[in-house]
């Protein structure tokens, strides 16, 4: 079995990461999910979230948002709409994404179906606890 | 015959033309290595995307329970023209063979039958179009002040689009743009984004069996949006390096036609010159010969 899978991080705008990668944990749409080599063939939509990456030379993080992952036999690729490394996100970024959380939380909150009022008061929630993780 | 003033200013006047043109062909000529620069970063993610859209598309695509962006919407009476041109002129063919392909498809449409809608973005193609399909006109996005083409500014022109399309306001949309080539080669192209079609590029998927992740139909129609906008996206990329190689050939051409008018307006400022000196001395010998 092969300890190492082709990793591929890209957003429209570049080319982020493109490396050997031994397990890369993913924030799915239904929950995270950490995808080492061999995987099932999966297909995710990514929710915002961090996506963390270790590889045999160091792990290494991205926040992401939007966008999915494409798990087969011999690599991931995440395709994210917007794809940002750790060290570079600032205080600016993470409150656009509260507050798109919120923006999306209070149009939800309009309309009668609960289960998406709880995904979005939890989006919200999460952003605001990645900020706090982050020491931001 | 022109006096010698007059042609010494015309040299001047071209003169500082080719110094401006070609002026503008070098800073053509350094943003088009940054705009195809950009447009080679964006492709690996454009060409993923539609890999795994088409293989969604092949086996979801065809049920009823497809997403209507994919489907559309059963009819194809309404059509949007979203022409998507420069904002500045001087650079040659390039945003007029874009209007002309569009007016073409528009007059095509027209006599069928079908409602035509134009949405133009970048203000070159507006003021083309206006005087045939000016009462088309449905809404204008404004790149001006845009320095450096984002994604998030297709993100909005996607988003424009999307809601009117929700709003039912038409049934088939097709991107007018560029493709870049190379400098001298720009090829205007009609791509149609909704309903979707996907070409697959890769091909090499099709074998794999995926789970999804939540559903299929969660996951189109969650996706089916984005590649609206990677559509757009890959759209106005092409149209920025087309549009920088197209005003550089149209300068290079610009810089040449100066240098030769210049070389022709100097022979014939000799001429002149010499003709003028010529009389002079005529002038002199003679009068002291009638001494």
């Amino acid at each position: 079995m092969a300890n190492t899978m082709q990793f591929d991080l890209v957003s429209p705008e570049r080319s982020l990461a493109s490396l050997e990668a031994t397990a890369v944990q993913i924030p799915g749409a239904d929950g995270d999910m950490t995808a080492m080599p061999d995987h099932a063939p999966t297909i995710t939509t990514l929710r915002p979230g961090l996506l963390k990456v270790e590889a045999p030379e160091g792990s290494s993080e991205y926040l992401v948002t939007g966008g999915f992952a494409q798990i087969n036999g011999d690599g991931l690729s995440v395709l994210a709409e917007k794809a940002i490394p750790v060290a570079e996100v600032t205080r600016a970024h993470l409150d656009q994404l509260i507050e798109d959380a919120r923006a999306s939380h209070e149009a939800a909150k309009g309309g009668d179906d609960q289960t998406i009022v709880d995904d979005a008061a939890k989006l919200l929630a999460d952003m605001e606890a990645l900020g706090s993780h982050m020491s931001l | 015959m022109p006096n010698l003033k007059d042609l010494k200013n015309r040299i001047e006047s071209v003169k500082s033309t080719r110094k401006i043109t070609k002026a503008m062909q070098m800073v053509a000529a350094a943003k088009l290595r940054r705009a195809q620069e950009s447009a080679e970063a964006s492709r690996p993610y454009a060409e993923r995307f539609n890999a795994v859209m088409a293989g969604l598309a092949a086996s979801v695509g065809g049920s009823d329970s497809a997403p209507k962006l994919l489907r559309g919407t059963g009819s194809d009476d309404v059509h949007l023209l979203v022409v998507m041109t420069a904002e500045r002129g001087l650079c040659g063919g390039f945003n007029s063979s874009i209007a002309k392909l569009a007016r073409v498809k528009a007059e095509e449409l027209r006599l069928k039958g079908k409602t035509v809608k134009v949405l133009t973005v970048g203000k070159k193609g507006r003021d083309a179009l206006k005087r045939d399909l000016g009462d088309l006109f449905v809404g204008h996005v404004d790149l001006s002040e845009v320095k450096r083409l984002g994604y998030t500014n297709a993100q909005d022109i996607a988003k424009d689009v999307l809601s009117r399309f929700d709003g039912g306001e038409f049934d088939v949309a097709t991107i007018f743009y560029s493709k870049f080539v190379n400098v001298v080669t720009q090829i205007p192209t009609a791509q149609q984004v909704i309903p979707a079609s996907f070409e697959d590029t890769e091909g090499d998927d099709s074998g794999a069996v995926f789970d999804y992740e939540p559903s299929e139909e969660a996951i189109l129609a969650d996706l089916l949006p984005k590649g609206v906008a990677t559509a757009v996206f890959s759209a106005l990329l092409e149209n920025g390096a087309s549009e920088q190689g197209a005003r550089m050939s149209a300068m290079d051409n610009a810089t040449r036609n100066a240098g030769e008018m210049i070389d022709k307006l100097t022979i014939q400022f000799n001429r002149s010159r010499q003709a003028v000196i010529t009389n002079e001395l005529i002038e002199i010998i003679s009068g002291a010969e009638a001494l």
